[in-house]
């Protein structure tokens, strides 16, 4: 079993499992959809689970890229091999010719990002059981099919490959705002659709870029996607600000950083409990994930460059301080939540451009964090939404009195969400903190006040909706939190908890890869402005 | 030129060389007069057998050119037969299966519309193994004077099959446009011909490219010539600023004639276009470079805008069909030497699967004597017809180029081509046009899962036949497999590299300093 767990047939089960699991529960009619796919969901948190204890932070492996033979008489020359601090690594030819390979590796951040994944899936399909009512073969075949292209992202390490996962998570999510969200559902789904299709498409043409530098000559000379090769890349400063920038505009608008976050709050609020769930769970997640893995690593010197750290820092820091006043005056408590994202994920920028390990750490427990906490809101508010059929937050009152149950679990997930010492919140953001006082301290100064903001958008929305005085009588009579909902919460409870109090083991495995983003990162690979590349005309032709 | 000379020693070759159009007239000629002498003298529907002959003609000439290509092709890619009038290469091979196979995907769609629109008449399986025989001749013939013959074949059966449905007026008005448009177009070209004949004294598409790698090659006379023949070409390919004629001719014509159009013709004209330029005028590439680049640029930018506005889905997928049209110019562009003509090839398959297929599905809204082809005649398909809304999801995605569809690879290959000759910019635009073309297909989408149906049985009525949606279905399944095996050793751009390889060896813009593109983005900062 171990030997299982540190092969990539883990990964590419976790990969495969979803999809034949979309298929069978469209296949199999309506009323059995949600029972396959929560068995496919159960399956495939249980799969993944030994994937935490079978970790080992320090594994590491090799990928090669083939050389193309010169002619078909001479032996291919000895494939290109680069070291990686990852594990469960796959390098499988699919278009060799294009340096195209299916290449996979996990190293601590994957992990956690998938395990979060693979454990939000089972909840999300318990969350819909009752909420979602139509054509539900679609939406737990859309929720299980969004899996897979959320599991490749998270481990993928061929561009390419990264590139069609990332691209093929966008139709499931858009089916499922745009099918069965709220009112103005097809709006949000669309813009959703456009602001992340503009960003990714540059990134491609980014791609595309290193795939052509790859290929020029200087230290690899030939066709590869693998993220690896690019990393041996010596780009100009030009070059490394361009690309630099279209990856990062693909990333900000999925984080979403101000201000390329105008499509959360729509899509937040239209989609259905489990889209926002997987939305604010794992989607913006790809965003930082994306910036930690790709952007800064292929591009250190654009990227550390003081004004880029000053510019992202800066827009981080306005998101935490616009998000929290927005969040403030929402009468929407979805909407308030949606906001909620926007100021959490501008602290793991913050964390992630002070380039030092705090705010690193930081960054990921704010991650994982927030992908606990806040999907906790969601489905409370869903649930709420399914007693009451609205979000407004005048609309309650005195909830308190009637749905004790869920009243404590509201005030616990909000407190999580302010960060409490105890929960998950409190240790990642003190982390960030201190990276980014090493950083920048001024700004790090200003963002703290981002945490007590935190409270202030928080508590009037608990307080009026749990403890003023139960003035409607619509609200009276309403039951409380079933076993199937405290099923949802409890693990999500859990571990807030075991985040909070313990996070050891969650660090330990992280640590030497966040360092090792961190050394990427610090690396110079700045190419003299005139480099070795020879012009193109000279590149080995291989046809 | 000896070479070819040789040939005429023996006259087998000929035969063997013109194999496919010889199989493909012979049958075509078939079809017509089995129909005639079936119907005798009365007037009614053809039978159900046409359509299945026709097939079976162009799988018949499937496989005679396949044997071409397998045992003419290989020995000597030289080899010329007629004095030159048509090419015996690889890249003929290839094109000839494109024009095949979207022969094959009209007759089949038009299995049950042609019935249902009441013009089940013989001639027009007849006229579509004419066009394709013209498509053939074009796009393999090696002399300007041959593709003229085998534009003018392709063009007026074409003609004929727009204005198909008589009662039908938009139908005739499109016939009536295409025709002047399409009569004019013919003049220019010849025009052309005739001025690159007399700055050059040949017609002939290698003995042209010799003459002008050699030098002479700046004659006003020849690049006047070559002007015109561009505007020719301009207005088969559809491309802006001679696109006017398409989205009437589109609209108006039997939707499997628009799938024709918009797939076969539109590829041989291409086609020829490839080897005309990259071959016959290659040591002019600068001269030529920068109107097509211009073109193209221009073409892309407003074939999308253009499409954004359409209210009718067929004049929506004209207009697409016309920034592809932009794509694959910019393919043009980049080359038989860093992989222009390769990703051309390919493109066009993926662009003839996907566009057959779409077109497809257009043709299963259509009732009596009308088409339904606005946005509002698909609202709530999904709901009704779930595998038609399926289908069609999977064409239009693949036509914005999504990844898990052979169109993002199609345009991929493009952008690689285009990134490797140093053509960022067109590259930048290519992808920023494909981002404003996401819009308009996805609206389709949406109209299709999230706007509910008039009413209950809105698309009681919509449908293909088996036949039809046999096409269909095999045309989507297609463009998702290409996706995941088009690169794997001995797939489809394997293929598309052996085309590229048969212009390659004549390939003069290969001669031109490396990046010898125009445009070149300026040095940034």
């Amino acid at each position: 079993m171990e030997s299982f767990y540190q092969s990539h047939w883990i990964l590419t089960l976790l990969i495969v499992l979803p999809l034949v699991g979309a298929l069978a529960a469209y296949l199999s009619g309506e009323r059995n959809a949600k029972h396959v796919a929560l068995w496919v969901g159960i399956a495939e948190f249980v799969l993944s689970l030994p994937l935490f204890v079978f970790y080992n932070p320090n594994g590491s492996c090799t990928f090669s890229t083939q050389r193309p033979a010169v002619s078909a008489a001479m032996q291919a020359p000895p494939a290109i091999e680069q070291q990686a601090l990852m594990q469960n690594c796959v390098s499988a030819p699919w278009f060799p010719d294009w340096g195209i390979y299916y290449r996979l590796g996990m190293d601590g951040i994957s992990l956690f990002m998938v395990l979060l994944t693979t454990l939000l899936l089972p909840l999300m399909v318990l969350g819909s059981w009752t909420y979602v009512r139509e054509r539900q073969r679609g939406f737990y075949a859309s929720l299980l099919a969004l899996t897979t292209g959320v599991v490749g992202v998270f481990v993928a390490v061929d561009m390419f490959v990264f590139y069609v996962f990332w691209e093929m998570m966008l139709i499931p999510m858009y089916f499922l705002i745009g099918l069965w969200g709220g009112r103005e559902r097809v709006y949000a789904a669309v813009k959703f659709f456009l602001y992340t299709a503009v960003g990714s498409l540059l990134m491609l043409v980014a791609i595309l870029y290193l795939w052509h530098r790859a290929q020029q000559g200087g230290a690899i000379g030939v066709p590869t996607f693998s993220y690896f090769d690019f990393l041996q890349l010596q780009l100009t400063a030009d070059e490394q600000f361009y690309l630099f920038l279209a990856f990062a505009l693909a990333f900000a608008v999925k984080v979403p950083m101000f201000p390329f976050h105008t499509w959360l709050p729509h899509a937040h609020v239209q989609a259905p409990t489990a889209g926002s769930v997987v939305l604010a769970g794992v989607l913006l997640k790809m965003g930082t994930y994306g910036f930690i893995r790709f952007a800064l690593p292929l591009f250190p010197d654009a990227a550390r460059d003081s004004g880029t750290v000053t510019w992202a820092m800066v827009l981080g820091l306005v998101g935490i301080l616009y998000a929290a006043m927005v969040a403030a005056v929402q009468p929407n408590a979805k909407k308030l939540v949606a906001y909620t994202s926007v100021a959490h994920l501008g602290f793991v920028i913050l964390g992630i451009f002070a380039f030092n390990i705090q705010g690193m750490q930081g960054a990921l427990l704010v991650m994982i964090g927030h992908g606990l906490s806040t999907p906790m809101l969601f489905f409370l508010l869903g649930m709420l939404y399914e007693r009451r059929h609205s979000y407004e937050i005048d609309d309650f009152g005195g909830l308190a009195a009637s749905l004790p149950v869920f009243s404590t679990m509201l005030v616990f997930a909000a407190m999580a969400t302010i960060g409490l010492p105890g929960t998950a919140g409190f240790a990642s953001e003190f982390l960030v903190l201190v990276g980014a006082f090493l950083a920048r301290p001024i700004l790090a100064l200003v963002a703290a006040l981002g945490v007590i903001f935190a409270a202030y958008y928080m508590l009037p929305m608990v307080q009026q909706m749990l403890f003023n005085a139960l003035s409607r009588r619509e609200n009276r009579g309403l039951p409380d939190l079933g076993g199937r909902e405290i099923a949802v919460l409890a693990p999500l409870v859990a571990l807030i908890l075991l985040l909070g109090f313990y996070p050891k083991p969650f660090l330990d495995r992280m640590e030497p890869a966040a360092a090792r983003v961190i050394e990427l990162s610090q690396m110079n690979r700045l190419a003299p402005e005139f480099g070795p590349a020879p012009p193109v005309a000279a590149a080995p032709e291989n046809r | 030129m000896d070479r070819t000379l040789d040939l005429a020693s023996n006259q087998a070759d000929y035969l063997w060389a013109l194999l496919p159009e010889i199989v493909l007239s012979l049958g075509a000629m078939g079809v017509l007069l089995g129909d005639v002498l079936q119907k005798g003298n009365r007037s009614r529907p053809s039978a159900r057998w046409v359509p299945w002959a026709a097939i079976a003609v162009l799988l018949a000439t499937f496989v005679a050119n396949a044997f071409m290509l397998l045992t003419r092709v290989s020995s000597d890619p030289l080899r010329d037969v007629g004095h030159g009038l048509v090419a015996v290469d690889a890249f003929r091979g290839l094109t000839n299966c494109l024009f095949l196979l979207s022969g094959v995907l009209t007759i089949l769609i038009s299995i049950g519309y042609l019935d249902r629109r009441g013009i089940n008449r013989g001639e027009f399986h007849a006229l579509v193994l004419f066009a394709v025989l013209g498509m053939m001749l074009m796009a393999g013939a090696s002399d300007l004077m041959m593709i003229f013959i085998g534009l003018e074949v392709m063009s007026v059966s074409i003609y004929v099959l727009v204005g198909f449905d008589r009662l039908d007026p938009r139908s005739a008005e499109g016939s009536l446009k295409y025709f002047l448009l399409g009569a004019f177009t013919s003049a220019i070209f010849l025009y052309g011909i005739a001025l690159t004949f007399g700055a050059t004294g040949t017609t002939n598409v290698r003995t042209l490219n010799q003459l002008l790698i050699a030098g002479e090659n700046q004659q006003p006379m020849l690049l006047a010539g070559m002007a015109l023949v561009l505007v020719g070409f301009g207005f088969k390919v559809a491309a802006i600023p001679f696109h006017m004629w398409t989205p009437d001719a589109y609209e108006g014509a039997p939707t499997p004639v628009t799938a024709l159009m918009a797939t076969g013709v539109k590829a041989a004209a291409f086609a020829s276009l490839l080897r005309v330029f990259l071959v016959g005028f290659g040591g002019n590439y600068p001269d030529w470079s920068r109107p097509v680049y211009l073109i193209a640029a221009l073409t892309m930018i407003a074939g999308n805008l253009l499409a954004l506005t359409q209210g009718s889905l067929k004049r929506m997928l004209a207009y697409s069909s016309i920034a592809h049209a932009g794509y694959l110019l910019a393919a043009v562009l980049a080359g038989t030497q860093r992989g222009g003509a390769a990703a051309f090839l390919f493109y066009l398959l993926v662009y003839t699967l996907m566009t057959a297929g779409a077109f497809g599905i257009l043709a299963a809204n259509a009732r009596e004597g009308e088409e339904r082809v606005t946005l509002e005649d698909f609202a709530g398909l999904a709901s009704q017809k779930p595998v038609l809304a399926a289908l069609f999801s999977i064409f239009l995605l693949s036509l914005a180029g999504f990844p898990l569809t052979a169109g993002f690879l199609g345009k991929l290959y493009i952008l690689r081509a285009l990134v490797a000759s140093e053509l960022n910019w067109l590259a930048v635009i290519l992808v920023l046009t494909s981002l404003v073309s996401y819009f308009y297909y996805l609206r389709v989408i949406v109209v299709m899962y999230m706007r509910p149906a008039r009413s209950a049985d809105q698309h009681a009525g919509t449908g293909l036949s088996r036949p039809a949606f046999a096409g269909v279905a095999v045309a989507a399944a297609a463009v998702v497999l290409l996706f995941f095996t088009a690169g794997a050793p001995g797939g489809m751009m394997r293929w598309a590299e052996v085309g590229q390889a048969a212009l390659g060896r004549w390939g003069a813009e290969g001669l031109l300093p490396p990046g010898g593109a125009p445009a070149q983005p300026p040095a940034a900062r």
